[in-house]
């Protein structure tokens, strides 16, 4: 069945996309198609190793995107349950995962198309093959995002990152932002009234026609920790009875994918165990987070500076960005040393941003797009610690 | 004995196809072949031609640039074919071998009554010479140079690699005595694995430094050894050779003859019988796979899986190689290939099943598995690269061609063998042994 597939792509379709077919400035898009049906049967060239190891970039990024679905599938559910919740209405699990479902799905959609075809017109334009970076992107980019944002803003957004973020760098594997980060920071530079406030967390805020039952508040735990640094109160204004396990398990309002610690520690143990993302990165990240919360428990100037240091570890999008964003192996540190430098101050920095800017208050988004940038530097000094070693041999020996 | 040097990075590819260690004697092969290209940086310069007579220790052609460094034929008989490719570059000096193989007598001598000048010119005059390798670089070394030790790696941890300690049983009088005319040009050293018992002609060698190393493959390779042991900075060298090698010098100074007889393993999934054989250097792929190859659409290599070269069906086993593999070719496109278990495909990393049954024996293909891409995954060559040094860092220096980079960040103590691993687990498919030998020309053409 498959071979008489892949014959058939061989025989009829492809002629017309090889050097001289009618199509053949499109080659790339084909080659991306059938690469992705079928693992192409390319053997090693005879020099150099013969065998190859069985992974390839396309079952690395897939398997980032499978340690997203639990957070996709939850971020659905909790989308209907805050909606539900403001306003009141009597619902089943299934009201709830649906409605979510409808409002999740187009902004997945239209991220994929935008992104996927930016992809695809600079790969025929460069006459290179279509990299599978995106397909993580993709995911990542509407998982972090507020469940109202428009859908025009989400394309714009990810063409934006895409070219400027990427393929201006020379594609997947170049870049030095976040693709993902990139088009979260364009939308809330951009169009901030859409990605803060208490109006676009929860499904039908912005819309006059939905009407939400007395007390319903959709402000983040976030935006309430500058008020107060405990007694948390719900979608419909009720105070959580334990406001850590309510954020661990995630029926808190917040971006779609970022609300739930359990669901994304599900997808960290998936990325974990094939070993696809660093545990140095994830392990640096939590402690660098969890040092600077301690210390500004000990300052305690305001209500956010009270928040436990606990709780800054399953609120807002820190979980999320530590597990999915800050592990990129692209934007982070490359050397092991680099990692721990990396990941600490990601966590550290990403919390201190928290705290002391409220206006934005996802500092985590702003401590990995900063860190992005210092990799290369903290890199630099760990490769150069190593130079150093090796010349004081040289010396060691010449004297 | 020193210290045991345990390494932890690295792997051990296991293979379906192992040598039974029984060794079997071989008719002496209708041709052999000599082929330039074996012999890394050396521009070849003819010396006989088609016709010619030739004996066992006959000069073939010598190295234009150093005409020291001579190339001489392993068996007696007369040459049949100068092939040349393009530009007129010598690819194998063909000779239909003689029944009696006649030898060039080049005298039987005590190396302890030598001068270093006198071994060196009978190493060079007989064709011995090109044996001995050097760091950096890994080309035929230079008799002109001093080195500062030479190294010896008794071991071959590269996956279905030959077992030297049943190679050299029983020949440790001409062991010793190779490792003696060693001695005279450069302190020597020997590396044994801890693991396993070494043969009493390595653990009983004298005038030699023994060391001892355990761990997973690269822990066989001399580039290992010697970035451990004795590192090399910039402006030294370090020469290498293999086991057999020494038995060769040894026979030159008991006989006075290039015997270039050698023990081979023929190895591999596609092989019928896997086991030892014994024939000659550079003996052709007809007598040494006759009626021993399996069905199939076969890659046949000489050397290893990890560095060994592809030869034709009709080609000849490389100067350095005493050790074929045959593993399927493969070349079937899989259908969503990038998300099945492939039970049946090793892998480093646990995004496949493979790792969840660490002690399986691999039928592998040659089969890429997957397309060319940029650097994306961190970290994934530093779980094979037993070297204080950066791998991906090293290789990009070379991409972007950055001399005085490459050699801050360690190019003098590698060889493309020491990346083969690299090559082999890297999720980006990336060529990283062309890249480094590339990188290493372009060092040596720099110096020069």
């Amino acid at each position: 069945m498959s071979n008489a597939i892949h014959n058939f792509l061989e025989k009829n379709i492809k002629p017309s996309f090889d050097k001289g077919g009618k199509l053949e400035n499109f080659f790339p898009a084909y080659d991306a198609l059938e690469t992705f049906l079928f693992v192409p049967g390319h053997t090693t060239n005879g020099k150099g190793s013969h065998i190859r190891d069985g992974i390839d970039m396309k079952r690395t990024m897939i398997m980032v995107v499978l340690a997203m679905v639990p957070a996709l599938l939850f971020g659905m559910w909790n989308t209907g349950y805050q909606y539900f919740l403001s306003t009141g209405e009597a619902y089943t699990f299934m009201d709830a995962f649906l409605y979510g479902a409808l409002k999740v799905l187009p902004l997945v959609v239209v991220s994929y198309a935008a992104g996927l075809g930016v992809e695809f017109v600079f790969a025929i334009i460069n006459k290179h093959q279509v990299a599978e970076g995106f397909l993580v992107s993709g995911m990542l980019i509407p998982l972090c995002l507020p469940v109202e944002i428009p859908l025009w803003m989400v394309a714009a957004a990810t063409i934006f990152a895409v070219v400027i973020g990427k393929e201006v760098f020379g594609g997947t594997g170049m870049n030095i932002l976040n693709v993902a980060l990139t088009a979260r920071a364009f939308l809330l530079f951009a169009y901030p009234t859409w990605m803060s406030g208490d109006k676009v967390w929860i499904g039908g805020g912005t819309d006059e026609a939905v009407a939400y039952a007395d007390g319903s508040t959709g402000a983040t735990l976030l935006a309430q920790a500058t008020e107060r640094s405990s007694g948390f109160v719900d979608a419909a204004g009720v105070q959580y009875g334990d406001s850590f396990w309510s954020a661990f398990m995630g029926m808190i309002p917040g971006s779609i994918g970022e609300t739930s610690t359990l669901a994304i520690m599900i997808g960290a143990a998936i990325l974990l165990i094939t070993g696809i993302a660093s545990w140095k990165v994830m392990f640096s990240g939590i402690a660098g987070a969890y040092v600077m919360g301690l210390l500004f428990n000990l300052w305690g100037a305001n209500p956010f500076m009270e928040v436990p240091a606990h709780m800054h570890l399953v609120m807002g999008g820190f979980a999320f960005g530590i597990v999915f964003m800050a592990t990129d192996p692209v934007t982070a540190a490359q050397t092991s040393t680099g990692k721990y430098i990396y990941g600490f101050l990601i966590g550290f920095l990403g919390i201190m941003i928290r705290v002391f800017n409220p206006a934005y208050p996802e500092g985590i988004m702003l401590a990995i797009l900063f860190m992005n940038v210092m990799a290369p530097l903290i890199d630099h000094y760990v490769v150069e610690a190593n130079i150093k070693r090796r010349q004081k041999r040289t010396m060691a020996v010449a004297a | 004995m020193s210290k045991v040097l345990k390494i932890k990075r690295g792997a051990d590819i296991k293979l379906v196809g192992g040598a039974e260690k029984i060794l079997t004697d071989l008719p002496m092969p209708h041709t052999v072949a000599i082929k330039p290209s074996d012999f890394e940086g050396t521009t070849a310069k003819m010396l006989v031609k088609v016709g010619d007579e030739v004996k066992a220790g006959s000069t073939l052609f010598y190295n234009k640039d150093n005409d020291k460094i001579k190339f001489t034929s392993p068996v007696s008989g007369e040459v049949a074919e100068i092939k040349r490719g393009a530009k007129r570059v010598l690819q194998e000096v063909v000779i239909v071998v003689d029944k009696e193989t006649k030898y060039v007598d080049f005298k039987a001598a005590d190396p302890a009554k030598e001068s270093r000048e006198n071994i060196i010119n009978k190493l060079c005059e007989s064709g011995v010479w090109p044996f001995i390798k050097q760091r950096p670089y890994d080309v035929v070394a230079n008799p002109n140079d001093t080195a500062k030790a030479i190294f010896i790696s008794v071991f071959d941890s590269s996956p279905l690699a030959p077992d030297n300690d049943f190679i050299v049983h029983g020949q440790a009088a001409t062991f010793q005595k190779g490792i003696d005319v060693l001695s005279k040009l450069a302190e020597v050293h020997l590396t044994v694995n801890n693991a396993a018992k070494a043969d009493e002609a390595f653990l009983q060698a004298k005038n030699v430094t023994i060391h001892s190393i355990e761990g997973p493959h690269p822990a066989g390779n001399v580039g290992v050894h010697i970035h451990h042991f004795m590192p090399i900075c910039k402006g030294e060298i370090v020469w290498t050779l293999k086991p057999q090698d020494v038995l060769t010098i040894g026979r030159l100074f008991e006989k006075g003859q290039f015997d270039g007889g050698r023990i081979v393993a023929i190895t591999g999934a596609q092989v019928k019988t896997p086991k030892y054989y014994r024939t000659v250097l550079g003996a052709s792929l007809k007598t040494l796979l006759a009626d021993n190859l399996k069905e199939g659409n076969n890659r046949i290599i000489s050397g290893n899986v990890l560095t060994g070269t592809k030869l034709e069906e009709e080609g000849y086993i490389g100067f350095y190689d005493s050790h074929i593999t045959v593993i399927p070719e493969g070349g079937e496109a899989q259908m969503f290939g990038w998300i099945l278990p492939n039970p049946g495909k090793f892998s480093i990393s646990r995004a496949l099943v493979s790792w969840m049954s660490p002690n399986k024996k691999y039928n592998l293909d040659a089969n890429m598995n997957g397309e060319e891409r940029p650097f994306v995954v961190t970290e994934e060559y530093d779980k094979v690269f037993p070297f204080d040094i950066f791998p991906v860092q090293l290789v990009k220096s070379i991409m972007i061609e950055d001399i005085e980079l490459m050699e801050n960040l360690g190019i003098y103590e590698v060889a493309p063998e020491d990346f083969a691993l690299c090559e082999t687990v890297c999720t980006s498919k990336i060529a990283t042994q062309t890249i480094v030998r590339d990188g290493l020309t372009m060092l040596r053409n720099e110096m020069s």
